[in-house]
């Protein structure tokens, strides 16, 4: 595919879009459907699509293979750590009302974390999608 | 922070895991794992204090009350298993940094500790929450580790026998989650307090039982129940020797608790024994998984696999109590969860000991083994002796129990198959004993071969334990008792 225009440009086209769109889906994801896993399937699919029109080596020099392992990681430790944090505030496990910025709305609170915890949804689910994508597209060539 | 015990039994393994996949460095993930682990039995040691002493801890997660939001529960019951759990993992973890080194590919360490720590994470979330929605998301968290990390083995069939537990393992956490699915539908409730006292109004309906029935097969298949069993013994021989020391003495315990939680607990004695026939069901298969897999052990020349089997016959012992229907039965399992979680762990630590000089574990690869490996042999022994019920060691409390158990319920003859595979067992230890001890060694002379002490510590450790436990069983009789008198009256008002 790499000496179609068409599919050159056209992807290149979209694929910002389809970044955007995945921001969308997780900043709304508390209010309508959507959400940390989503997006973060959808940001990993922008990345896929790249490494089918340029190739592997194109995308993974922007993307290397070692920053999706860890984000993989990093998202885990994002969602405990946001427990973590509400704890230490004294409030307990996960208990978003410590997060509010002004004491006397507490439930506002529950705005800020979940998106935060999604956020953590989000790494790792974006980490773990390139990093199986990129496994399953690079099989049968020298080890990676 | 003591009011936060509940939840840090979890949060500590699943912070340290992402850390310990980050880090990338052998050395410190193993000490990560090890301070993790360790902390797990501090936290799991002060929760079985608070439990006895003041009863019930509940837990709202992220402050939503209960039965609405997710609620950790710790009664003595799970204060328990958290115990059996986290000793396990206290002495595994020291032990793996070794052995782990021998027979991991070196650049996967940190992602092995990292999988170890998910799976403690997952064994532990089961037992605290009181969310049954909850208890299979844990569920799947220590069963997906537990895949990969079986899967490391040195050899290749362990790709092999990680792959047939992935589908029987799937098949039952599918089963599960039916199970879940129904009960939900029927009571609107996930909270298991809250399920308790909702579902005797809806005793009659086709529904439960049948939600009963796919959660008891869905255990069934996670604990190797006779005859759904047949996913473990490869799943423990491939896997690396401290994974095998630690899914032998955890994994199987927790599901173990799953169907004491769920059978006893959330539907209640009176369903499970009166309507449902429990006892009835579960008799025949236990007596079945003791005999005929004792004798199954008898002929392997795999000594893992042996012990595997062990095992399969060892989790009918923990059924059989179940299904005396009695306080003493419950508290003869309860105490066996403990009791064979310290000796199959101490004999597959003593079998990586063996993996780790020898590098295998065929029965004839343990000729003169008595001479060369003394102390790594003694503890086998011990272990053996455990296994197959010797006084003063913790395998006679258990046999005690429960065949009080069956002769209070006047099944005599259930007692006297007990003491007959005690026999069996014995054929089975007694052969690893005699090629260590009585075939002579053909290679050079006089060459000792004893394992590390950083091996030999943590596998004696275990040792001990079964001897101080066997010797001094009160506080854990005591401490099953009122469990096992928990179980049987169900939650309460």
């Amino acid at each position: 595919m790499r000496e179609e225009i068409i599919i050159r440009v056209g992807a290149k086209f979209l694929a910002p879009f389809i970044i955007m769109f995945a921001l969308y889906v997780h900043f709304h994801g508390d209010y309508s459907p959507g959400g940390g896993f989503q997006a973060g399937v959808i940001l990993a699919a922008a990345f896929a699509l790249l490494a089918l029109v340029y190739g592997l080596e194109a995308v993974q020099k922007v993307l290397p293979l070692w920053f999706t392992r860890m984000c993989a990681a990093l998202g885990v430790l994002i969602f405990a750590g946001v427990g973590v944090v509400t704890m230490l505030l004294g409030h307990n496990y996960l208990g978003y009302n410590a997060l509010a910025p002004d004491p006397t709305h507490p439930e506002h609170g529950q705005h800020y974390g979940i998106l935060l915890v999604e956020l953590g949804v989000l790494v790792t689910v974006f980490g773990v999608m390139v990093t199986v994508f990129y496994h399953f597209a690079g099989r049968g060539r020298s080890d990676s | 922070m003591s009011t936060h015990l509940p939840v840090l039994q979890v949060v500590v393994p699943l912070l340290a895991a992402p850390v310990c996949a980050l880090i990338r460095n052998a050395r410190a993930a193993a000490v990560i794992a090890v301070l993790a682990s360790w902390a797990t039995l501090a936290i799991a040691l002060s929760l079985l204090g608070d439990v006895m002493s003041a009863g019930v801890i509940s837990y709202a997660l992220g402050d939503w009350v209960p039965p609405i939001g997710i609620e950790y529960r710790v009664d003595i019951v799970n204060a328990w298993v958290l115990v059996i759990v986290s000793t396990i993992a206290s002495a595994v973890a020291p032990y793996m940094i070794t052995s782990v080194e021998d027979e991991v590919e070196r650049r996967r360490i940190p992602l092995f500790y990292a999988a170890y720590l998910l799976c403690l994470c997952g064994l532990l979330g089961i037992t605290v929450t009181g969310d049954v929605f909850n208890v299979f998301v844990f569920l799947e968290i220590s069963s997906l580790s537990a895949y990969a990390l079986i899967a490391m083995g040195t050899r290749r069939r362990a790709l092999t026998a990680a792959f047939r537990y992935l589908v029987m393992g799937s098949v039952g956490a599918t089963f599960i989650v039916i199970g879940i699915g129904l009960l939900y539908v029927m009571t609107g409730s996930l909270n298991m307090a809250d399920l308790a006292v909702l579902l005797p109004e809806v005793w009659d309906s086709r529904t439960v039982k049948v939600a009963y029935g796919f959660l008891g097969v869905g255990f069934c298949l996670k604990l190797a129940l006779f005859p759904l069993h047949l996913w473990l013994p490869n799943a423990y021989a491939f896997a690396p020797s401290a994974v095998t020391a630690f899914m032998a003495s955890t994994a199987t315990k927790v599901a173990v608790y799953m169907l004491l939680r769920f059978f006893l607990t959330i539907f209640g004695a009176p369903f499970s024994f009166g309507v449902m026939a429990l006892d009835r069901v579960l008799l025949p298969l236990a007596l079945v998984a003791i005999v005929s897999m004792s004798l199954v052990a008898i002929f392997q020349v795999d000594v893992k696999r042996l012990l595997a089997y062990s095992s399969v016959a060892q989790i009918g012992y923990m059924v059989l109590g179940l299904s005396f229907a009695s306080v003493t039965g419950l508290t003869a399992t309860l105490l066996h969860l403990f009791n064979h979680a310290l000796m199959k762990g101490a004999l597959f630590m003593a079998m990586g000991c063996v993996v780790y000089r020898i590098g295998s574990v065929h029965i004839d690869a343990m000729a003169g083994l008595g001479k060369r490996m003394p102390w790594t042999m003694a503890a086998f022994v011990l272990g053996g002796l455990s296994l197959v019920g010797v006084p003063l060691t913790v395998g006679f409390v258990s046999k005690w129990f429960l065949i009080l158990g069956a002769l209070e319920r006047g099944w005599w003859p259930v007692a006297v198959i007990v003491l007959l595979a005690s026999v069996l067992a014995l054929v089975y230890v007694w052969r690893v004993v005699e090629a260590a001890y009585f075939r002579p060694y053909e290679g050079d002379e006089g060459v000792g071969v004893e394992a590390p002490w950083r091996l030999l510590v943590p596998t004696w450790a275990l040792v001990g334990a079964n001897l101080y436990f066997g010797i001094n069983a009160v506080r854990t009789a005591q401490v099953a008792e009122r469990a096992a008198e928990v179980l049987m009256t169900g939650v309460g008002p």
